[in-house]
């Protein structure tokens, strides 16, 4: 007697369909990239094995593996590490911890953004204009590093703020009452209880620089050495270049090579984004407060 | 700004090791703080000194966006103009926007909105996966997997084309225009839906007459850098598009875009010389868009906030 109205079984029928169309949108944004590591796993699983990966390329890298690419990535990563994370969580407590609200915050802010958005052959421009040939540096592991630390900068800032944030306010009040100085507080305090935090935001900065290609084509990596970097002013191969290279630049490579490396590639980079985001979800659940 | 900590003036008395400790950290946090200003201004300075005497002598402004003929190694007399690769680039990041836009938008709300707890969690975690992707591992999938597909599915001689790479390149840019959109959504206050709802709004009204208008800077915000992803993107252009200079008349044309001509040509130049320089000019070009592009989007995203 008291059912539903005609109107309401209409709108409810409605709701039903959008929905349903919203929740196939999202399934078919994630589909195709489903199918697509299917694929590389499938073609490229069969060329890895220990002499892929711990083998020179051999005959015009038709054949053999990929051991300087991976040394080269490597070298690449720790050299931009050195130099980004340093410079990325100082700029981060500044900005937490430090900088007062006006215009000159906001243009920091700004410039971090654009750093993040100015595209990466631009960057590699810069690299070439300053390290390259400014500087002096040459075409060597220590211009591709800068240049990729400076790209990838933004992310350490942004996660490291993100986690110092999040560092209760009252904690920092506790301490200064206590009559320690703003940097004892950041040192005893604020930054103990964000250390795991800023570790993701290296963990992702990690997986960025390995994945970066444009930058590092003209400061400082190669398409095919015979020999491993001995210092940071050594040209290098790195992984993700030499996926360009075998897939566009060398004929008769069989189909099976730039699969592979190309599976390598992507496996480092969701294992290390996999591991920061279970790490982050392991920090939720033991947070106190 | 942090309200109520200690200035370090009123103890000046005590001039302790602890208190130069903390004006010297507080001094190189600064260094750190500026240096973001410092490097983006850099990459102008450096690019601009690499680029600028063959921008100021030689480049004639209105034909080298209006010509469509980059002819950089021509004995007779070469051109470098890049009517070509703007349309290139343009035609790319059209259609990448709209494979990206309703996609991501929509999935965005569903995140956002409809899906729940653990659901909600893993189609998170599954749309940061995907931003994860590197672009040349991109450009490998659409080099070695679309191709084919392409030449397969529409009878065409080649599979790298506009259809190609903007099918990829939405792709890469929907996950991260999917994160923004979904940060401002859940930036409208509950209050709004919790209104609406008190008024007897389904859950459908509820997002599309509430939450949507009240978030939709934010959204502008996440279509404009999605936009600048596009644009600026290198790999995955360089490898999916084809490559060949073009004035594109379909979606199976070949083209090539700005970012992917200094890829392909920078290793090839000499330094100093006016291919070079001409190369580093595209490069302010691309600076100088990208900038403008990051400005509106933080312009637009601020405007809700304080709005």
């Amino acid at each position: 007697m008291f059912g539903p109205a005609e109107y309401n079984i209409r709108n409810e029928r409605t709701e039903r369909l959008w929905r349903i169309l919203f929740l196939v949108m999202t399934i078919l944004l994630i589909i195709p990239v489903l199918v697509i590591l299917a694929t590389l796993i499938v073609k490229g699983g069969p060329a890895l094995s220990w002499e892929f990966l711990f083998d020179d390329p051999k005959d015009g890298m038709t054949k053999g593996g990929i051991f300087p690419a991976l040394v080269g990535t490597i070298w690449l990563v720790t050299v931009a590490l050195l130099v980004s994370v340093p410079l990325g969580v100082a700029a981060a407590l500044y900005l937490s911890e430090y900088a007062p609200d006006n215009l000159f915050t906001r243009a920091i802010n700004l410039a971090i953004i654009n750093l993040a958005g100015v595209p990466s052959i631009v960057h590699a421009l810069f690299g070439v204009g300053a390290f390259v040939i400014f500087f002096g540096f040459g075409t060597s592991i220590l211009s591709a590093s800068l240049t990729l630390a400076i790209m990838t900068l933004p992310v350490v800032i942004v996660a490291t703020k993100e986690s110092l944030q999040a560092v209760p306010y009252a904690f920092r009040e506790a301490c200064w009452s206590m009559g320690a100085t703003r940097w004892q507080t950041i040192r005893r305090v604020v930054l103990p209880n964000a250390v795991s935090g800023i570790l993701t935001g290296i963990i992702l900065e990690v997986s960025r620089t390995t994945g970066e290609t444009a930058p590092i084509m003209f400061t400082g990596a190669a398409f095919f050495l015979p020999f491993l970097p001995e210092g940071i002013f050594d040209q290098t191969m790195a992984l993700s270049l030499h996926l360009f290279v075998v897939s566009t630049q060398v004929p008769n490579v069989p189909e099976h090579l730039p699969y592979g490396v190309a599976l390598v590639l992507i496996a480092m980079v969701l294992i290390m984004n996999s591991a920061s985001i279970a790490l982050r979800i392991y920090l939720r659940s033991l947070k106190k407060w | 700004m942090m309200e109520g900590a200690p200035n370090g003036t009123s103890d000046k008395d005590r001039l302790t090791f602890d208190w130069y400790l903390d004006k010297v950290v507080q001094g190189l946090v600064f260094l750190g703080g500026i240096s973001a200003i410092v490097l983006i201004v850099g990459i102008f300075v450096f690019i601009t000194r690499e680029g600028l005497s063959f921008a100021a002598t030689q480049l004639d402004i209105i034909e080298f966006f209006s010509s469509p003929r980059w002819r950089p190694t021509s004995e007779y007399r070469p051109t470098y103009n890049i009517l070509a690769m703007i349309a290139g680039t343009a035609s790319v990041t059209g259609l990448a926007m709209v494979v990206a836009i309703p996609f991501s938008l929509g999935a965005a709300i569903y995140i956002a909105e409809f899906a729940t707890g653990k659901t909600r969690e893993a189609l998170k975690v599954m749309v940061e996966l995907l931003a994860a992707i590197p672009s040349v591992v991109w450009g490998f999938i659409g080099l070695s997997i679309m191709n084919p597909l392409i030449i397969e599915l529409f009878d065409v001689p080649v599979g790298l084309n506009i259809l190609n790479a903007g099918i990829i390149l939405g792709l890469m840019a929907a996950p991260i225009m999917t994160s923004i959109a979904e940060d401002a959504l859940k930036a409208v206050p509950d209050s709004y839906r919790e209104a609406a709802e008190a008024m007897g709004a389904t859950r459908l009204q509820v997002v599309l007459k509430a939450v949507l208008p009240a978030a939709k800077n934010g959204l502008l915000g996440a279509v404009l850098l999605g936009v600048g992803r596009g644009f600026g993107e290198t790999m995955a252009v360089l490898m999916a598009t084809g490559h060949s200079i073009n004035m594109p008349d379909s979606i199976f044309d070949s083209v090539r875009a700005l970012t992917a001509t200094i890829a392909a040509e920078l290793g090839e130049t000499a330094v100093g010389s006016e291919h070079y320089q001409a190369l580093f000019t595209i490069g302010i070009f691309l600076f100088v868009i990208t900038f403008i592009i990051n400005l509106l989007a933080d312009l637009v995203v601020r405007g809700v906030r304080k709005g």
